[in-house]
């Protein structure tokens, strides 16, 4: 019998990819480790090798083609003496070059994530009649990085695999190539020294852009962000301070476990010194980091994995930035105050859309900036909504939405019709596997239901 | 912040050492003496209560810092750990302000928000003063990154002790600084203890600067008591560093005859073993020696020294006690640029 032969999920967070080249036609004989295919992800190219020995029965998708999703079949492979046409029975396993993917994804990671961001009533933080373009929360971060490299030759980029490799998660894609090796800096695995490093060039009049592959890893230069970086303005009595940026992917992937998915918002926002924000959309993202280059502050900057293939309008402008301890009101409504920042937005707009079809009108702000923070516009907002649930992905303890609703309790408490619910992670490092994982997340039915009891509909 | 007027260049001939001038010598009997001198009355002024906190003396290792400055060029740039009033008297900070620091006024180079272990002057390049044991040799390298990626010719001289030469970022500097070639001196100031842990107990391969050759750094032990032989090595790693083939070592070997801290009971070594050293080895009366026999100086010379600095310090010390403590308002500033 026949057996399918699936389109693989070559990283955590692949849903779909392009079927660059096949390397073997109808008729071909192949064996185990053989190389059928070039599969490109977002991310990159990779070779997806045979696991069964067989002839190739039909080639069902047609090399060129874009957004093959995982696990659709691209051919079949028949058994020793089988006929094209043979009906295909389970699928062929199959089997990456990346280290830890050998088995066949079922795509589950994502699907805590909903699949497309709900349409926003925006008010834009550009000129009305703006143009704008589509373009992905990857493309966004590299716009601004490579536009801030242009302005000011005092910024670098450093960090693991951002040059050579083109960035793990290829963000720094193409700027190896623009601004050479110089100022595109390839580092070993070493946090704490890099960092420190980093801490000193920003001292010694640089404004270098630390890329962290994930901030889990930041965990061992904590010293240097937070003793070196965030304290020395005060220490030396303003004479000397850390203009720089510590950025990369924060919190939950999917699929990597306890040690590899955790929000770090609410840590860094505790520290006087640093600015910490972690944008939402593609705009956010192009906005803020421009901001947070030409900041003369340390700035953390969080960005999320599975939001870099995501796309968003961005203005087509000469100089687009967005300022800090701004929020954005993405969504107007008179029912209740949903909070949020980064991926959490995603959970609170695509509840808010659904509320809607209830008749619950749901005021959604994104917070963007962590620290400063716009408290202004959360409790103008609770004011006029009597409600209020904050989102994130964060543990619940110290949480940012802890300290968000003892501001309104303090500020506002005159105006709660209900209490304030803080939607935050489970109290659990994260787990593997892909049930447990989707329940240790904040999800958009979490917001619903919330909302409900707030709203006491 | 003011600061004061540096020496005299060299000119004159050379005295008991070939290369040495009088002036030269004079110089660094009056430096060593200076940072001597302020350390006593930092103690002094500690024990009185009008220094809080921790405060790590200098006394005994003067010669370290002397030596090296005397190699260093203007604009080269130091970093150091919490024991670093030395460093910045070396460097030419005016010691009213680090008085002034050290009591936490107004008038100290932090405004009195930094304190013993945390100043900076960024007129002098000097960037601190770290109270966390290592950090700053990865900032040092960083300072030196800078420099070269500015190709201004500067090196920066990483100061760190035999107990920081444990910590793992030291090492991760090292592969760096070496891979990136940059002008990065690393001073470790070995004065044989960490705390109340000699190097014999917390340390394999006790010659610390070797550990440089896993990486491919070149460097030396130095009599760290003898400034002459600083500053010599000094010159040697400097024009290494500066001549574009990255980083160098020195260990200096040295010796504080105070406790770590002020609140040191020193039960880890003996007392026999501190006065051995400040009898036998100690580096201001190597120099004043050298002057005294070699007939650059009478006795009556250095005594008008040693009144000129007991002035400085003093003053210093007046400064400090004078200068009002911080306005509250300054609790509320510099956190964010």
């Amino acid at each position: 019998m026949a057996i399918e032969i699936l389109m693989p999920a070559l990283s955590p967070t692949m849903e779909e990819g392009t079927l660059a080249k096949w390397l073997v036609k109808e008729g071909d004989t192949v064996k185990s480790g053989d190389i059928l295919a070039e599969i490109e992800t977002d991310k990159a190219t990779m070779e997806f090798e045979a696991v069964d020995e067989g002839v190739i029965g039909e080639i069902l998708v047609p090399e060129g083609t874009e957004g093959v999703k995982v696990n659709t079949a691209i051919a079949t492979l028949l058994a020793e003496g089988e006929e094209k046409g043979a009906a295909p029975a389970k699928p062929a396993e199959a089997k990456a070059e990346a280290p830890g993917q050998a088995t066949p994804a079922p795509a589950a990671p994502a699907t805590a994530a909903p699949k497309a961001e709900p349409k926003t009533d925006l008010t834009p933080d550009w000129p009305e009649g703006t143009e704008t373009k589509t373009m992905t929360v990857r493309e966004a971060l590299r716009e601004a990085m490579a536009e801030e490299m242009r302005r000011d030759e005092t910024v670098f980029l450093m960090g693991e695999e951002v040059g050579e490799y083109q960035g793990a998660y290829k963000v720094s894609q193409g700027l190896l190539d623009e601004f050479g090796a110089k100022r595109v800096i390839d580092t070993p695995i070493t946090e704490h020294g890099f960092t420190g490093i980093a801490v000193g060039a920003a001292f010694g009049g640089l404004r270098p852009i630390l890329e962290f592959m994930t901030f889990n890893f930041a965990l061992q230069a904590m010293d240097q962000i937070i003793n070196s970086a965030a304290k020395t303005l005060y220490m030396s009595g303003g004479q000397m301070g850390a203009p720089m940026v510590f950025r990369g992917p924060n919190g939950a992937a999917a699929r990597v476990g306890a040690q590899h998915s955790q929000d770090f918002a609410a840590w860094y926002m505790q520290v006087p010194g640093l600015k910490v924000v972690m944008p939402w959309s593609a705009a956010d993202a192009k906005g803020l980091l421009k901001t947070a280059i030409r900041d003369d502050n340390p700035v953390i900057f969080l960005e999320n994995e599975i939001m870099y293939g995501r796309s968003f309008d961005v203005p087509v402008m000469e100089d687009f930035t967005i300022p800090f301890g701004k929020a954005k009101v993405e969504r107007a409504g008179s029912d209740v105050t949903l909070v949020s920042f980064g991926i959490g937005m995603s959970y609170a707009m695509e509840a808010a859309g659904k509320l809607a079809e209830d008749g619950i009108e749901a005021e959604v702000i994104n917070l963007r900036s962590l620290r400063p923070m716009d408290t202004a516009t959360i409790l103008e907002s609770v004011k006029k909504t009597n409600r209020c649930v904050t989102v994130e992905e964060g543990w619940p303890q110290g949480s940012v939405g802890s300290y968000i609703s003892s501001v309104i309790m303090q500020e506002a408490f005159d105006y709660l019709d209900a209490p304030v619910i803080t939607l935050t992670g489970k109290d659990v490092p994260m787990p593997y596997a892909a049930n447990l994982e989707k329940l240790a997340l904040v999800t958009t039915d979490e917001v619903i239901e919330a909302v409900r009891k707030v709203t006491y509909r | 912040m003011a600061t004061r007027k540096a020496a005299a260049k060299p000119t004159s001939q050379t005295a008991s050492r070939p290369n040495v001038s009088a002036e030269d010598l004079l110089h660094y009997y009056r430096e060593m003496l200076l940072s001597r001198r302020f350390e006593e009355k930092s103690g002094q002024m500690y024990g009185m209560g009008l220094i809080g906190g921790f405060c790590h003396l200098y006394i005994g290792q003067e010669a370290v810092v002397v030596g090296l400055e005397a190699a260093a060029e203007e604009g080269d740039k130091r970093i150091t750990s919490y024991r670093d009033h030395g460093h910045m008297l070396a460097c030419g900070m005016d010691p009213k302000g680090i008085m002034a620091e050290l009591t936490g006024r107004e008038g100290g180079f932090s405004k009195g928000k930094g304190g013993s272990m945390h100043m900076f002057s960024k007129e002098r390049h000097f960037y601190g003063g770290h109270g966390i044991v290592g950090a700053q040799v990865p900032l040092g390298a960083g300072l030196a990154f800078a420099d070269k990626y500015l190709g201004n010719g500067r090196v920066t001289f990483t100061y760190f002790g035999d107990g920081a030469a444990n910590q793992g970022q030291v090492y991760e500097t090292y592969n760096m600084a070496e891979l990136w070639m940059l002008p990065v001196i690393f001073v470790i100031e070995n004065n044989q203890y960490a705390m109340g842990t000699s190097v014999k107990r917390s340390t394999m391969s006790p010659s610390l600067w070797q550990r440089g050759a896993a990486y491919g750094i070149e460097g030396e032990e130095v009599d760290g008591m003898d400034v002459l032989a600083v500053k010599a090595a000094g010159e040697r790693a400097v024009a290494h560093a500066r001549g574009g083939k990255g980083p160098y070592i020195l260990e200096v070997k040295t010796y504080r005859y105070r406790g770590h801290s002020m609140s040191d009971p020193a039960k880890y070594r003996t007392r026999e073993e501190v006065q051995k050293m400040r009898d036998e080895r100690d580096p201001i009366e190597q120099v004043r020696q050298m002057l005294l026999t070699g007939s650059h100086a009478t006795e009556d010379d250095l005594k008008a020294i040693d009144r000129e600095i007991k002035e400085i310090v003093n003053e210093a010390a007046e400064f400090s006690k004078e200068s009002p403590e911080p306005s509250l308002d300054e609790l509320w500033t510099d956190i964010y640029a």
